[in-house]
């Protein structure tokens, strides 16, 4: 087990000091969470074996500073934000590990600026849309009953008992409260423009998806693919749209194997 | 005390399976599957019919609501009914309070300002102007509003309105969601500076402040009967005192379902499928759908999650009969003394100077909700009236249309 700790920092004007979970070392890597919150996993520990990760919460999903959110109005704000974390943090150029909302900020940082993103590892990227495959609205599924259904290829099995087993309040608090504050960047079509913009990521892109996503469809990764030059797609067997929990170990390899590679 | 008799508008006549066929009456519920145009436009005549007959019989105010996409209650534009009301209740001592037009989903605001000022003129300065925060599934779901930008969109619609009524000159609007270079709103309304504001809620401290802090009457529109309401309201009492504001209580609307007969049983026979319909069909929702991520403040979040009292109630209400609801006063329904003695003690619990009674209730038909609201303010309204009025006068209500109050009158 990796010793995490907690770093904020100052940015956007001194209004928001996002905390940013740290650990490992190693060359610098950016992992930024999904809607529903960061939590620190077996995942980002296998990542921080060899690397330094920072995980920054994405704004107003810091504890105790809720409001963080009602200062950045539109994804250029985020974008531009990030930039300054990154600057607060002294990474001119670093690795994006990015999970479903964070791949799409993600894929948006690299597009935008492409010399502040040196690779991507986009993981389920939300972001683009096709009328044939619509993406449900994972703000109103019922947590409790259909959430695990759409996150994990397996709804019944341990590890949707371990997130959704046990009725918690705070832990739902956290949640809907993240899925509110990611929201505002997607509400109520995941589609922003990012295909306007997707064509000017330079960083060498792998795209890793759940086979069985039933969220995120896979066939979304060729949507991805086509558009990012160079990029590689991998397909995770046995897995839904969660696979840095449902396969930690596999998905950390590829990502190392991914980073070590000759692009 | 002023009462006003609110409509919904319902659909009447959903099948009896519809909650079992159908995962939602809000948002997806299929119009061509549950619904023919014509009868539709029944629908919205007999609604003008009951409450225009509602003014004549004495009802101190009329009120309209917007909804959207669903057959719970379909004013997808309540001035267009109000509009209506105004018309042909000209010469009535009666308020024609929208409850209104729903702010954050209307751009610009300033149509909002627009429209009210016209009802106001065309009444003759009895509008009452409702401002809705409007709910998840109308603003977010049905019109796409940013959960998380709700409140704020709401906030400044507010401000832009108020301020759209009371300046003299134009101005320019540099807002966050709304920019105009030169606002100079046509027609103003009768009522100055300007109509009273009522700010319509559920419960949310928040809007207890806001109402509070801008000096406005908050409306609780609950469906769970005033004796789940105490702890709320006593809240929001607490909020009027921490605000130095004093207790009138016309600072407070109340909305209440009434159903009333000749006796108890008449009211049974009467009511009970109507209670049931509405509270088994006409609130068939997604739970998860009255709290869309970032449609409650934080706070309001954090309250509702560890003290999960309203959605515990309303995930019940399908395992509730009629009885249920009366033992429970959800619904005050019976014969005219039960009536009066159920609202005298909710009047006084609550401290409500502005009641709203619900006289149309699910899939009541017309003649039945005529023979209600008759009944209402022929036998029960006439004991409610006078409350209050000796010590308080009603602020929020349209000037032209205030009793006086006894020290008034013997001045």
């Amino acid at each position: 087990m990796t010793a995490v700790t907690d770093r904020r920092v100052t940015v956007w004007q001194k209004k928001i000091n996002p905390n940013i979970k740290v650990a490992g070392s190693g060359s610098p890597v950016v992992f930024l969470h999904g809607a529903g919150g960061l939590v620190w996993d077996e995942f980002l520990d296998r990542l921080a074996e060899r690397h330094r990760v920072y995980a920054p919460e994405h704004p107003g999903t810091t504890e105790g500073d809720p409001e963080a959110i009602s200062h950045i109005d539109n994804l250029w704000d985020l974008v531009l934000y990030y930039y300054e974390v990154f600057d607060a943090l002294g990474l001119k150029s670093v690795p994006i590990v990015g999970h479903s909302f964070g791949a799409m900020v993600a894929a948006e940082l690299a597009a935008s600026n492409p010399e502040r993103v040196s690779k991507l590892v986009l993981i389920a990227p939300i972001g683009l849309w096709r009328e044939d495959t619509p993406i449900v609205n994972w703000m109103i599924i019922t947590p409790g009953s259909d959430l695990p259904k759409y996150l994990l290829r397996d709804p019944d099995g341990p590890i949707a008992k371990q997130m959704f087993g046990t009725p918690d309040p705070e832990g739902m608090i956290r949640m809907i409260w993240s899925m509110g504050c990611t929201g505002k960047f997607v509400w109520p079509i995941p589609d922003k423009g990012l295909k306007k913009r997707i064509h000017r990521i330079q960083a060498p892109t792998l795209l890793l998806w759940g086979k069985q996503d039933r969220l995120v469809p896979a066939v979304y990764a060729q949507e991805f693919a086509s558009r990012i030059p160079g990029s590689r797609v991998e397909l995770i067997e046995e897995s839904g749209h969660l696979p840095t929990v449902e396969h930690p170990a596999k998905v950390a390899a590829s990502v190392e194997e991914f980073f070590a590679g000759q692009h | 005390m002023y009462i006003s008799t609110f409509h919904l508008m319902p659909h009447r006549e959903l099948p009896d399976d519809f909650e079992k066929r159908y995962s939602s009456i809000w948002v997806t519920p299929p119009f061509h599957e549950l619904a023919d145009a014509k009868r539709v436009g029944q629908y919205y005549n007999w609604t003008f019919d009951e409450l225009i007959a509602a003014a004549h019989a004495g009802s101190d105010g009329i009120c309209t609501n917007e909804h959207h996409q669903n057959a719970y209650g379909f004013m997808p534009s309540p001035n267009l009914m109000g509009s209506v009301l105004a018309r042909a209740t000209a010469g009535l001592d009666c308020a024609i309070v929208q409850m209104g037009a729903t702010l954050p989903a209307t751009q610009p605001p300033t149509r909002i300002a627009e429209e009210y000022a016209m009802l106001d003129c065309i009444s003759g300065g009895r509008l009452v102007a409702g401002m809705p925060l409007g709910t998840p599934m109308d603003i977010n779901l049905c019109y796409g509003v940013t959960p998380i930008e709700q409140r704020e969109r709401y906030r400044e619609a507010h401000d832009l309105i108020l301020k759209a009524w009371t300046s003299r000159e134009p101005f320019a609007w540099n807002g966050k969601y709304t920019q105009l270079g030169m606002v100079n709103l046509w027609p103003r309304p009768i009522q100055q500076p300007h109509p009273p504001v009522w700010v319509p809620g559920s419960g949310s401290t928040s809007t207890f402040y806001y109402a509070a802090q801008h000096n406005h009457c908050y409306c609780f529109l609950s469906y769970f009967g005033y004796q789940s309401a105490l702890r709320s309201v006593e809240k929001y009492w607490s909020v009027c005192q921490e605000t130095g504001r004093d207790l009138n209580p016309h600072r407070l609307g109340f909305l209440q379902l009434v159903g009333v007969s000749e006796t108890d049983e008449q009211a049974e026979k009467d009511y009970a499928k109507h209670v049931e319909y509405f509270y088994h069909k006409g609130l068939h929702v997604p739970p998860e759908w009255m709290g869309v991520p970032g449609h409650q403040d934080y706070q309001s979040l954090a309250n509702s999650m560890r003290n999960p009292m309203i959605a515990n109630a309303f995930t019940s209400l399908k395992q509730k009969r009629f009885k249920d609801f009366v033992k429970d006063r959800y619904v005050v329904c019976g014969s005219p003394a039960t009536v009066r003695d159920q609202l005298k003690d909710l009047v006084a619990k609550l401290r409500v100077g502005n009641l709203m009674v619900l006289l149309h209730i699910g899939s009541m038909p017309h003649e039945l909700t005529m023979k209600n609201i008759q009944l209402f303010f022929r036998e029960v309204a006439p004991a409610l009236r006078s409350t209050w009025d000796d010590e308080w006068e009603n602020q929020w209500w349209p000037a032209g249309l205030r009793k006086k109050t006894a020290q008034e009158a013997t001045a």
